[in-house]
């Protein structure tokens, strides 16, 4: 797929976060976004999948027949969309028959990401960087072309970055698409890198990361 | 698409029933209410008959209320919703079916429950069993209407107190006529189906325009 955004602007409670942001993807692009704290990283993710109205700005999305955006992209931000409850599998089960487009089963997906004895395992049990490896293994479980991650490495130790590094490398060699926000290099090689500064330049206080 | 609806009212009966899911306690509500009101009333078997359909209802819907704020709160608290958002099937569909799942485990339990709590206020055969076929009708109306104010208040921290502002008004219709066919069926000058029909009407009625607004509610972006 492609996608390409133009001019999309972003504003929070009145306050302005950015505005005239351009950029354009084609198969195997990765894009870096980058910026300080509050400079809006999450809020563009949140535009893509929906959960927030741009302010001003288009996003067009090309080769992916009748589906919309919000259904060609997994994102994996800080809120992970798991049930503490369930167990590991059942989650990715869940995921997958929601999702369709299924993969690789609940049980590889998860052996992928070194977590294979998690499967039968309520989440509740897990540490914060087993966690996200869960939900980083959604992205197995179903395909999808974009891949929409916010801070991806948080809590995940070496082992675990370098794996998503490769799982990023051979999404993108199959033609997917990688969006990332974060602050330190994620092993995305020749990626584009997107710098949000911040509009209002006099803004002295933080906007909240936080997905309000 | 049938399979993310049943793969959804699969998870939501199964998370119910994990530790702090919310299963029984709608169930055990309605028990606390049905078991307290002899005490309150006192022994007076006939006064307990006669109000005991009536009493059965409003439990019912107080019953329904438990939980109800939790039900796309949740979801939107840890993410899923975003997850469900991104399927390739409708939203009113997602709803249909966490609002099946939670009449699953709170409207279905209360109906098959009746008999057995109208002992407790001294009902007989006749009146058990039409009581027992009102809440059956009536109970869908009563989540799909609690689902529009779930919706709506699912961004809202400690949102139970609108939410019950909200919902409870519209749920007086689907109460009175629940109340008045369950009290037709022992005896009346209205025959029980006239009243069991536009309790039928109604639940028909909600699960169109509930589902269909508290999509609407869900997809509003911010």
């Amino acid at each position: 797929m492609r996608l390409s955004v133009d001019n999309l602007a972003c504003r929070r409670s009145g306050r302005r976060i950015f505005a005239n942001l351009s950029f354009a993807l084609g198969p195997g692009d990765a894009l870096a976004v980058t910026g300080r704290n509050g400079a809006g990283k999450s809020s563009l993710l949140a535009i893509l999948t929906g959960r927030l109205r741009p302010d001003a700005g288009r996003i067009t999305i090309t080769d992916v027949g009748e589906a919309s955006l919000p259904e060609c992209l997994h994102a994996v931000g800080h809120r992970d969309g798991l049930k503490s409850s369930l167990t590991a599998g059942e989650n990715l089960l869940f995921a997958q028959r929601l999702l369709g487009a299924p993969r690789l089963s609940p049980g590889d997906a998860l052996e992928r990401l070194g977590l294979g004895h998690a499967h039968d395992l309520p989440v509740a049990y897990l540490s914060a960087g087993q966690r996200r490896r869960v939900a980083l293994a959604r992205l197995l479980v179903c395909a999808r072309p974009l891949w929409l991650l916010d801070e991806p490495t948080a809590a995940l130790d070496t082992a675990s970055q370098a794996v998503l590094a490769g799982l990023m490398a051979a999404h993108r060699a199959e033609g997917g698409l990688v969006i990332a926000a974060t602050h330190q290099t994620l092993g995305l090689t020749d990626a584009a890198e997107l710098r949000i500064e911040t509009a209002a330049a006099d803004a002295v206080l933080d906007v909240s990361e936080e997905w309000a | 698409m049938i399979r993310a609806f049943l793969a959804l009212i699969a998870r939501d009966l199964r998370l119910s029933g994990r530790v702090g899911g919310s299963g029984a306690l709608s169930l055990v509500f309605f028990l606390m209410i049905v078991a307290l009101v002899p005490f309150a009333l006192g022994p007076d078997l006939n006064l307990l008959s006669r109000i005991g359909p009536a009493i059965l209802w409003l439990a019912a819907v107080l019953a329904t209320l438990i939980g109800l704020d939790r039900l796309f709160q949740a979801d939107e608290e840890d993410g899923s919703l975003d997850l469900m958002t991104a399927a390739p099937v409708p939203l009113e569909l997602v709803v249909l079916g966490k609002v099946t799942a939670h009449w699953l485990t709170t409207g279905l339990p209360l109906a098959l429950a009746a008999p057995l709590f109208g002992l407790l206020v001294a009902l007989d055969g006749t009146a058990m069993s039409a009581t027992a076929l009102t809440l059956l009708a009536g109970t869908p109306a009563l989540s799909f209407i609690g689902a529009v104010g779930a919706a709506l208040t699912a961004s809202i921290r400690r949102g139970g107190l609108i939410l019950a502002v909200l919902v409870l008004p519209l749920m007086i219709p689907t109460l009175i006529f629940g109340v008045s066919a369950a009290q037709a069926a022992s005896g009346g000058t209205v025959p029980f189906l006239v009243p069991l029909a536009v309790l039928a009407a109604l639940t028909l009625i909600a699960a169109v325009v509930g589902t269909l607004a508290a999509a609407a509610a869900l997809r509003w972006p911010e």
